[in-house]
């Protein structure tokens, strides 16, 4: 659901699949990358990389790293979403702007700013500090774009009688934040970290393993730990450092995230009680405890009472909530335009410049190599699907089955992808084709549970009323699949590919290009170049292929997804 | 009524919703004046503005053209001395009835403990004491809109306006609760001093206004008021009482006139295009078989209550039967016609031929049969309709004229339409029909 608003609710112009914002923003895009690669000139030649210690007593200081950067970007993927939702939903004249720039930037596989991130961080800051700050730059993209999403809908379809109530009553914009806008944004908000925690851990995991020739970028963490584990062939400290990884989501799942999903069940706008509301067994103990109520009292309670007195100020006027028409773009809007519409002028010609110095046989290898990434793409979502369809349709309509398998589910997804590479590598690159099967697997590990969640969704929605009507007519085997279990699905099915095949992008930069205890693996692939111009510092061939990859992306998810998701909206869709 | 002082006053309101070809005027050329110390009923079919109206002189929403001025000064954003009890409450559902009402407190600045005590007082003159600590969720309608006046007398407001606060709440609750509003009022036990009810139901207007001023629609505008000098507590029983009813239902259901006029023009031709009324067959069968053993003219506020039915709706499903030349209206009375009569005794087929004799007579059912006539494989996307409808009504209206035309085209066997791919065709049996008696 979330998802669906995510991609596919942008107020762009009705019809058109791409349209003159999209291209502007492409084009910012273009110029914000060639100005990362100007940048790169000035990387130092050699960065260090820190040394890991594989102690296990060393685990729980890694841990807490990783934490922490996770933390850092995740608030500041919070104020900024609620800034730029805010801004967005409230004036006209932005969301003209702030939207089709959102749709693009969350279409574009964030992984393949990594290379130029770092590059042009390290250039201009000392080298840890610009290699911690691409980590929480790199986590942040991968969160920021879904809130931002979920509190701009939250904003734009709060009902008009609780925004008339705020009006008329006069509420303080502190007043209406609090008591109104947040509460309604908070469902939406708190099921969006939860997917941008999962997201930022696969971000997290392949910054700080990343390392290219003298460029050593890893940072020091649990993702580190296991890379370096995974390369001194050291299995305990393996699975330990995969254990303690698990450990921590499913703690911070339980102490954290089902806890404030039981407590937004408040928040829900139905005027009806909800038959199966989600629980906390946490939330219900800190509601018991008397040490958490005296805690609350302190600290939370006086708090709000200190931000009330500062900020509930009275108005003095409340406007309409219907805006009197604006008049035409003041002078000063028309010359910021202007400069804007200079600026990304310049740039493209200089751009464009740098991409002129590039021989057309490197720019055959970028075609080469993205057909082959799209080819492992294909695979890899073939593969998911091939074996999600029928598991998910199991678990989905199984209530048996789905009371011993979700739990596993949960777990095994819970674990980033990028954080088991390391082990993929260590098990696959002694046999042939072996970095070509681990580019795949890499890919289908961050794609498959996606898929395998939203059909497990669509086919426990499946109505009971369809069911038993194929029960009566007898529908078995392929027919029943075919009239009734594949429609039902196909709407899900569709939302789990867009995400599958976005995520199987980002995962080839990381992916077809590795360097693995001293020895670098490479196989044909878009993401290899990205990987590999990255490490021979060739900014040209950098900005080439990275541009290559954006656009091919943003491309396929307007001519492909969207159209299909059109289908699956108005064809497939079960309620009435 | 004159008397108090003059607490609002509308001068040539008029409000224009869209631009371009998707203009609509909701409301036009409004003046009214309300004095302290009334209670006003601002009553019409839907669709006429009321809303509007109340949203304008609450601040909600800015006028078009024309002013709405508050004690001589002009009105400009939200109206600080006017407040709103809404038709669905408006309560937040995460908040508690005690905070529901005491957020508006702290709206004004209020941070002290003392707004709970306050809060907590009106929640008992309401009659809400014991479910203070509720939420929204676990309450009635009746209780809801309870804590929806509780909310709106907090804030003291001079004026209080309330937008169809009874019509969301099942029979009961609303004749209670509508008898405590009076009690409190007429005890002169509220901070108020005027109150403005929107309202869609004439006995409730009746029994509870000073003065009922009627709204027709197509623009919204004020057709005529009547002032109420009945004392309280007023019984429907009262003659005096009934015969203000039939008075103010003739002025809103109005009389037959001429056919011509009331069929209207077909859409794109010159002449305003008519409007469909709301309303289905089966209503309109129920409907003429509850009157055909009068041969009389009959009440027509009766039939709210004995169809068990929404005087809106009912308004719509008589326009419809007028329309079709099954009954005739005059002052509040409804009278069934021979054609009316030969439909409520008829069987199923011939009930559909006679609606399809009378319906191919309407404009827009003429007007789309030929066009589908015109078309080749005589059918049409429904798009295309749409779009021909566009300019002559606003866009969500344009969608449920069409759907009211294909609906009753349907029933009547002349037009058939495929939800799927969104095509209307001619019914081969109905449409070979239509063209003979064309």
């Amino acid at each position: 659901m979330t998802l669906r608003e995510r991609i596919f609710h942008s107020p762009s112009r009705d019809g058109a699949l791409i349209g003159v914002g999209d291209v502007v923003v492409l084009l910012i895009v273009a110029v914000m990358l060639y100005l990362g690669a100007q940048l790169a000139l000035g990387t130092p030649a050699a960065i260090q990389g820190p040394n890991i210690n594989l102690d296990p007593a060393a685990l729980p200081f890694y841990a807490l790293l990783s934490i922490g950067r996770m933390l850092i970007a995740y608030f500041l993927s919070l104020i900024f979403s609620i800034f730029y939702g805010y801004t967005a939903a409230r004036s006209k004249s932005a969301e003209r702007w702030l939207m089709p720039l959102l749709d693009i930037l969350q279409s574009v596989p964030i992984l393949s700013f990594l290379p130029v991130v770092l590059l042009s961080l390290t250039a201009i800051l000392p080298q840890r500090t610009a290699v911690e700050l691409a980590a929480v730059v790199l986590i942040f993209t991968s969160q920021a774009w879904n809130l931002t999403f979920s509190f701009y809908q939250s904003m734009r379809t709060i009902p008009t009688e609780y925004r008339e109530a705020a009006a008329v009553f006069r509420f303080s914009p502190w007043l209406r934040f609090k008591q109104v806008e947040l509460p309604f944004a908070s469902m939406g908000l708190i099921w969006n970290s939860v997917m941008s925690w999962a997201g930022g851990w696969f971000f997290l995991m392949a910054a700080e393993i990343f390392t290219l020739g003298s460029h050593d970028f890893r940072l020091p963490g649990l993702g580190a730990y296991l890379q370096t584990a995974a390369a001194q062939g050291n299995v305990q400290a393996l699975v330990i450092g995969i254990g303690t990884l698990t450990f921590i989501i499913v703690l911070l799942d339980q102490l954290i995230w089902q806890p404030l999903l039981a407590w937004a069940e408040h928040f829900k706008v139905s005027q009806v009680e909800d038959d199966n509301p989600t629980t906390s067994w946490f939330l219900d103990s800190l509601r018991r405890s008397g040490f958490a109520r005296a805690v609350s009292r302190r600290v939370f309670m006086r708090l709000n009472r200190w931000l009330d007195k500062k900020l509930n100020r009275p108005p003095k006027s409340i406007p309409s909530l219907e805006a009197p028409e604006t008049g035409k773009r003041s002078l000063l809007g028309w010359l910021i335009l202007l400069a804007l519409a200079l600026g990304i002028g310049y740039g493209l010609v200089q751009a464009a410049g740098m991409l002129l110095t590039i021989p057309l046989a490197a720019w055959g290898n970028i075609a080469t190599g993205a057909l082959a990434t799209l080819l492992r793409v294909v695979i890899a979502v073939g593969i998911a699907l091939a074996w999600t369809i029928p598991v998910g349709v199991l678990i989905g309509t199984n209530p048996r089955a789905a009371s011993i398998l979700q739990p596993l589910v949960q777990i095994a997804a819970s674990i980033p992808a990028t954080a088991l590479f390391p082990v993929l590598l260590l098990g696959l690159l002694t046999i042939p084709a072996g970095a070509d099967i681990a580019a795949v697997l890499l890919m289908l590990l961050g794609t498959q549970w996606y898929l395998l969640f939203n059909i497990i969704a669509g086919a426990s929605a499946i109505p009971q009323d369809l069911q038993f009507t194929s029960n009566l007519l007898r529908l078995s085997g392929w027919k029943r699949w075919k009239t009734l279990i594949l429609p039902a699905l196909f709407p899900y099915i569709i939302t789990g590919l867009i995400t599958a095949s976005g995520g199987a992008w980002n995962a080839s930069i990381v992916a077809e290009f590795t360097e693995f205890g001293g020895q670098i693996s490479r196989v044909t692939g878009l993401g290899a170049e990205i990987t590999a111009a990255t490490a021979a510092g060739n900014y040209a061939v950098l900005l080439a292929s990275t541009l290559t990859m954006i656009v091919l992306v943003v491309m396929i998810n307007r001519l492909v997804w969207r159209r299909l998701y059109h289908v699956a909206e108005y064809r497939f869709r079960m309620d009435q | 009524m004159n008397g108090g002082d003059v607490l609002l006053q509308m001068e040539h309101v008029t409000k224009v919703y869209g631009r371009g070809e998707r203009r609509f005027t909701a409301v036009k050329d409004i003046n009214m004046t309300i004095r302290d110390g009334e209670f006003v009923a601002l009553l019409g079919p839907s669709g006429c503005g009321k809303s509007t109206l109340l949203r304008m002189i609450t601040g909600l929403i800015p006028t078009s053209e024309g002013s709405v001025y508050y004690r001589g000064q002009p009105v400009k954003g939200i109206n600080p001395y006017a407040t709103m009890v809404f038709q669905t409450f408006a309560l937040y559902p995460w908040l508690s009835v005690l905070d529901n009402v005491a957020l508006a407190l702290e709206a004004r600045g209020d941070m002290s403990a003392g707004r709970y005590i306050q809060a907590e007082k009106l929640v008992d003159l309401v009659g809400l004491d014991g479910f203070e600590n509720a939420y929204p969720r676990e309450l009635s309608g009746g209780m809801r809109q309870k804590v929806g006046f509780a909310r709106a007398l907090a804030v003291e407001p001079e004026l209080l306006c309330l937008d169809e606060p009874f019509s969301a709440l099942d029979v009961l609750s609303a004749e209670a609760l509508r008898g405590e509003l009076m009690e409190l009022w007429t005890g002169k036990q509220l901070p108020t001093k005027a109150i403005l009810m929107v309202s869609h139901n004439i006995e409730e207007a009746i029994s509870m206004a000073d003065r009922v001023i009627v709204m027709g629609k197509e623009p919204g505008h004020i057709v005529t008021e009547f002032t109420i000098s009945l004392p309280h507590p007023r019984t429907r029983k009262d003659p005096a009482f009934e015969a203000l009813i039939d008075r103010i239902y003739g002025a809103i259901a109005g009389r037959t006139e001429a056919e011509v006029k009331e069929v209207g023009s077909a859409p794109g031709a010159p002449g305003l295009t008519r409007v469909l009324p709301r309303s289905s067959v089966n209503a309109l069968a129920g409907l003429l078989e509850h009157i055909n053993p009068f041969k009389t003219p009959y009440d027509i506020y009766k039939l709210e209550g004995e169809l068990a039915v929404e005087m809106a709706d009912l308004v719509q499903t008589i326009e419809m039967a007028e329309m079709l030349g099954f009954a005739t209206v005059s002052s509040g009375d409804i009278q069934i016609t021979p054609l009316g009569q030969a439909f409520a005794e008829a069987s199923i087929l011939t009930r559909k031929e006679l609606f399809a004799q009378r319906a191919r007579r309407l404009p827009i059912i003429q007007w789309m049969i030929q066009m589908l006539n015109a078309a080749p494989n005589q059918e049409l996307p429904w798009k295309v309709f749409y779009t021909a409808l566009l300019p002559e009504f606003p866009d969500e209206m344009s969608e449920r004229q069409l759907d009211i035309a294909i609906n009753w085209g349907r029933y009547a066997e002349l037009i058939d339409y495929d939800d799927r791919d969104e095509l209307l065709t001619l019914d081969l049996s109905g449409g070979k029909a239509a063209v003979s008696a064309n």
